[in-house]
């Protein structure tokens, strides 16, 4: 089990988290100008990198907030310093 | 001692060094790239053909799925080409003139609640409509399949009745794919393990050749079927792929007397339970949530998984885990694979099996061989191009492909 490291109430089980996949995602500014391709892009294309990766949690059974965390998927180890509220 | 030690066994399959060039070079050396070296030897009389594995033959989800075969999927399209695998399995130890223990002992799909028994019922007519066996079952029919799931209504997610697929079953993992590697390398095709793919060279829009640990080797065509590492090794040619990588648990218990006669899924509680020749009970779970490339999940998904196995069989109390482990899985965002041509000339995929690729192994080894002998989708595998993510053309089979994508 993961111990993720929630900005607000420290490290905690991952089973108090509810995952929300990649960071940094934005809807886009103007939905109907986009392409075909450009929206199958935004709506089922995430990353998948082996290594590095920015992802959103959400720490429901504590603070209820969500944060981003930078986590290897390579070795499952967080990164302290680059999670932010 | 060492008197006592039997001889090694013949070994079933050669390992050529790696030649320079190949016709198709396969980027997987597990069930699916097997399968489909064994049918563009037999089908297409292709052999300048190279598998390449990055570890020993079958060594990733080949060897840690837990060998569940069915081909009970809602839509036309699964129900095509999961179907044709089925009856490639019907006709396989003959085929490949090896054991792997076919056992049709029929699955069941547990429906726990009203929504699960209409979606149930729907998917047992629409099997029926693509000539799929399948029949709704009664709690009490049910327990006439398999006497030791508990149908009694005061639980917290009594047993409503189940989907039955009698030809369903199981098989033994390591021998289907030992009898296709046996029967692919006596046709011609080069088994190369200890061969990791680090890079696929593209030049003008067209395929080259692919960087390996062990060298540099040219390929008219190369095939990915790297499961869980599909996308880093697509990545290298630039062509991004619409799957998340995901842990997938699984686990048995120490060796028992048969008990279990079938195979017995639920969606709702998130199990399912199969019990192996051997006589270890065989389970499955969910992914694990989150995305990594490490073969390993948490205890909590296990957890979870152990208590709505004893509470569909208290009789499993006392029985004890021997090991756990997991897989990593490639899960695309409609539950249904990719099986076909990529932007780049020569370059094809064949991944997004997620939870349940190793039922279809033969069927798809079949059409990935066609696309692959004829640069164009076989109709069976058309439907699961990359292209239906930008025409909207999904194949949801989020409530047939069982747990938890």
């Amino acid at each position: 089990m993961l111990l993720i490291p929630c900005p607000w109430c420290g490290p905690r089980d991952e089973a108090e988290f509810h995952y929300g996949g990649q960071a940094h995602v934005a809807y886009p500014e103007n939905p109907a100008a986009l392409s075909d391709e450009e929206w199958a892009r935004y709506l089922f294309f995430r990353d998948n990198p082996k290594g590095r990766f920015a992802e959103r949690w959400n720490h429901t059974a504590g603070c209820r907030r969500w944060f981003n965390a930078v986590r290897n998927t390579a070795t499952n180890e967080i990164e302290a310093r680059e999670v932010t509220a | 001692m060492t008197r006592d030690v039997p001889e090694h066994p013949d070994w079933l399959w050669s390992s050529p060094e790696p030649k320079r060039s190949y016709d198709v070079v396969i980027v997987g050396g597990g069930g699916h790239g097997l399968a489909t070296a064994y049918y563009l030897a037999k089908n297409h009389g292709i052999t300048d053909v190279a598998v390449l594995e990055r570890g020993w033959l079958a060594g990733g989800n080949m060897a840690r799925n837990t060998t569940i075969i069915r081909s009970n999927y809602l839509w036309d399209e699964s129900a095509g080409i999961y179907e044709h695998a089925l009856k490639l399995w019907e006709g396989l130890e003959d085929d490949l003139g090896y054991p792997i223990l076919f056992s049709q002992r029929g699955v069941l799909n547990l429906a726990h609640s009203l929504q699960d028994v209409r979606d149930s019922v729907r998917r047992v007519h629409a099997n029926r409509l693509n000539g799929v066996d399948a029949e709704w079952l009664t709690p009490e029919e049910v327990k006439e399949v398999c006497p030791i799931v508990n149908v009694s209504p005061d639980v917290r997610y009594p047993v409503l009745g189940a989907t039955y697929q009698p030809r369903a079953g199981i098989a033994k993992h390591d021998y289907v794919a030992w009898g296709f590697a046996r029967a692919a390398a006596a046709m011609g095709v080069h088994l190369i393990e200890n061969c990791e793919v680090t890079g696929v060279e593209v030049a003008d829009g067209r395929v080259q050749a692919v960087q390996t640990t062990r060298g540099r080797i040219a390929a008219g065509t190369v095939a990915l079927s790297a499961a869980g590492h599909s996308s880093v090794v697509a990545a290298t040619a630039g062509v991004e792929l619409p799957v998340q990588t995901h842990p997938l648990q699984a686990l048995v218990s120490e060796l028992l007397e048969p008990v279990h006669p079938t195979v017995v899924m639920s969606n709702a509680v998130h199990v399912y339970v199969s019990q192996a020749h051997k006589g270890e009970l065989v389970m499955g779970a969910g992914i694990d949530p989150y995305n990594s490339y490490r073969q390993r999940g948490a205890f909590h998904i296990i957890e979870r998984q152990m208590s709505a196995a004893l509470e569909l069989f208290p009789i499993f109390a006392r029985a004890h885990v021997l090991r756990t482990w997991a897989g990593i899985v490639d899960v695309t965002p409609d539950a249904s694979p990719v099986v076909g041509t990529t932007p780049v000339d020569g370059l094809l995929v064949n991944c997004g099996w997620g939870t349940g690729g190793f039922k279809a192994t033969p069927g798809v080894g079949w059409c990935y061989a066609h696309t692959i002998a004829h640069g164009e989708p076989h109709p069976l595998n058309a439907p699961f191009s990359l292209e239906r993510f930008t025409t909207g053309a999904l194949v949801d089979e989020h409530g047939a492909a069982a747990v938890a994508h």
